[in-house]
């Protein structure tokens, strides 16, 4: 493809154009990144009056921390459940509603209302649902003999993060799923058809593969999401408990922190999620780009 | 291979909107039968009803002596050729072959036997490992037509397969396509908007317009003698020029009219059939002056007005003959090349 090329009379225009974002990035990216970087090094103490030079100690601590490598195998399981959990409902959905011809674009935006409620407020309405004395699922869970309680079983709490926050995501996937279904031809469909594969057999041999670009995309969106974006709905749900059963990543840089007022070793959380993060997209970029190419 | 029978067959989708008005068709075994018409004349959906992919709102559809009108595509045993080719994109040209018969529960062995016969027939052998996005046009209609073969089945079905194609291409794919199915003598039910094709390929044209047959026959049959001013019009390039009798009246040539059947009221007249010098048999004469001259090589065509008419009418002659764009010319008509048609029910008159 071709650019048109643009140029510029003199220095300080291009400049002028481009400087409302560097200045932004600089100012809530750069500088906040830079400082967390910083601090990470540092030990400060309680009452934040001095703080001492500690090198790589804050990150030493860290890793012969059973709290948080206990952290880091809850967030996988998380962001593995989470990820799971919202694509498969997600390419449910989608395959159901791309069958549909009329009530198709009702169906979508139903289903992209759960999108546009904030984290927080769809915490507190999981935590309804599955609160042990007034929620409607222990209830129901209770009646077949399941003795749901959150607040003291580590694998309910985990199940109930991993709902709340799956089903958020659901709507995002959902989308990108019905559009991947909608570009796939209808006539590859009914040639498999005629080449005698059964719906199913259609669906895993024909219609999934080629939605690889589509699903591993949301891949690296989800886990991503599960990793960083899911604050707000543990907050409100189970504030990383019981006994640390849901502290995730993410909530412990928070609570170690802001409660705990440990800010070198918050800040040297932070800049191992920043090296996840900066991980994660290099797979993106470039092993996962090149694989789903057919 | 197997004979395919259509009985009253009828398409209706909701909304009351009549697609496919009551075909009445039988293809025999073996025979090559093209579905001709203009756009949104239901010649794709009737090829779409046979294969399966549509419903069959009323009427029945019989592949050999079974009835397949509630059976799924995979089990009426036809195979279909697509107009994007339809091509599995992710899967190499081998495993695209493969995959039907893998569905059906072939053994390795066979497979493997089937695909290479196909593929050497197809001359695609050498393509086997790649994947269609690294075909060209002409080579991705050979595998498509490849996935219709190593199936062995009782028909084709083919959904317009050469439009895609460039000119040189398509008509090297249309050549292609008649000596395979010589070769393999399979039941074939094609369709296609272009005239052309049509007349070339089949044993027998179906003409459609508005859901129904307009005629049916071998494409000489269909060239010499149009059952309707609408199939006069569709076949042939450049169409039949229609001209009312009244007209040809009043040029002066009414001694040779009085015997047309009665009703008619239109007459058309191929533009090959309008002839610079005069026939030997008996002839109408016409005057015109002659608009446009469009010289095309081994033929021309002649756009001329006639003579007291507003009626834009084409000529075709062989070569380029020595006429230049305001000439009045006389043209020659011989008597036995008029069409007889009747305006009010579009039909040809004296059958």
């Amino acid at each position: 493809m071709q650019t048109k090329r643009m140029t510029f009379p003199g220095h300080w225009l291009p400049y002028a154009l481009l400087a409302p974002q560097v200045i932004i990035t600089l100012i809530f990216f750069i500088w906040p990144a830079g400082q967390a970087m910083y601090q990470s090094l540092l030990r400060e103490d309680a009452f934040g009056l001095r703080s001492t030079f500690v090198g790589l100690e804050n990150f030493a601590r860290l890793f012969r921390d059973g709290a948080y490598l206990n952290s880091l195998s809850v967030t996988a399981v998380f962001a593995i459940g989470t990820t799971l959990l919202s694509m498969s409902v997600a390419l449910l959905l989608a395959s159901t509603v791309n069958r549909m011809i009329r009530s198709r674009s009702t169906y979508t935006t139903l289903l992209v209302w759960p999108y546009a409620i904030a984290p927080a407020i769809a915490g507190v309405l999981w935590w309804f649902i599955f609160h042990p004395s007034i929620g409607v699922i222990p209830y129901v869970l209770n009646v077949v003999g399941y003795d749901w309680n959150h607040r003291t079983s580590g694998a309910d709490a985990m199940m109930l993060v991993v709902f709340a926050a799956a089903w958020k995501q659901i709507s995002y996937n959902f989308l990108f799923f019905l559009a991947g279904l909608q570009s796939i031809p209808q006539s590859l469909i009914e040639a498999a058809a005629i080449d005698g594969a059964s719906p199913i057999k259609r669906f895993w041999t024909i219609v999934f593969p080629l939605l690889t670009p589509t699903t591993f995309f949301l891949m690296v969106v989800n886990v991503v999401y599960a990793m960083f974006d899911t604050f707000g709905i543990i907050h409100a749900t189970t504030e990383g408990g019981p006994s640390q059963a849901t502290n995730t990543l993410v909530y412990k840089v928070y609570s170690d922190g802001f409660v705990g007022l440990n800010l070198g070793s918050s800040a040297a959380q932070s800049v191992i999620l920043m090296a996840i993060v900066v991980a994660l997209t290099v797979v993106q970029f470039r092993f996962i780009e090149r694989r789903v190419n057919y | 291979m197997a004979s395919i029978t259509l009985e009253g067959l009828k398409k209706t989708y909701s909304g009351n909107v009549d697609a496919v008005k009551g075909i009445d068709l039988a293809i025999e075994d073996g025979e090559f039968v093209v579905l001709v018409g203009p756009s949104g004349c239901g010649k794709s959906t009737l090829l779409r009803m046979v294969a399966g992919l549509e419903s069959i709102t009323d009427g029945t559809l019989k592949i050999g002596d079974r009835e397949v009108n509630n059976l799924e595509p995979a089990e009426r045993d036809i195979a279909m050729v697509f107009q994007n080719y339809a091509l599995y994109p992710h899967m190499t040209v081998y495993n695209n072959l493969a995959y039907g018969l893998k569905n059906r529960g072939f053994k390795k062995d066979q497979i493997e036997e089937r695909v290479q016969t196909a593929a050497k027939m197809l001359e695609i052998a050498d393509f086997l490992q790649r994947k269609p996005r690294q075909l060209s046009g002409g080579q991705r209609q050979r595998v498509a037509m490849g996935r219709a073969l190593v199936r062995d089945p009782a028909a084709f079905l083919f959904d317009e397969p050469l439009s895609n194609l460039d000119a040189k291409l398509r008509v090297q794919m249309r050549v292609e396509i008649k000596q395979l199915q010589r070769r393999l003598k399979t039941t074939s039910l094609y369709v296609t908007h272009d005239q052309l094709e049509a007349m070339t390929l089949g044993d027998r044209l179906v003409v459609l317009n508005g859901g129904q047959i307009e005629q049916v026959g071998t494409p000489m049959e269909i060239y010499a003698r149009p059952a309707s001013m609408f199939v006069a019009g569709f076949i042939g390039s450049p169409a039949m020029n229609m001209l009312p009798l009244d007209y040809l009246h009043g040029q002066g040539s009414g001694a040779l009219l009085h015997d047309l059947p009665e009703n008619t009221d239109i007459v058309g007249i191929r533009p090959d059939d309008m002839l610079l010098q005069p026939p030997e048999s008996a002839y109408l004469q016409v005057d015109a002056t002659l608009m446009l001259y469009e010289a095309a090589g081994a033929e021309s065509h002649l756009y001329v007005q006639l003579a007291d008419s507003e009626q834009p009418t084409v000529i075709r002659t062989s070569g380029q003959p020595p006429v230049s764009e305001g000439d009045t010319l006389a043209f020659y008509i011989a008597r036995d090349a008029l069409h007889p048609f009747n305006s009010a029910s579009g039909k040809r008159t004296g059958d």
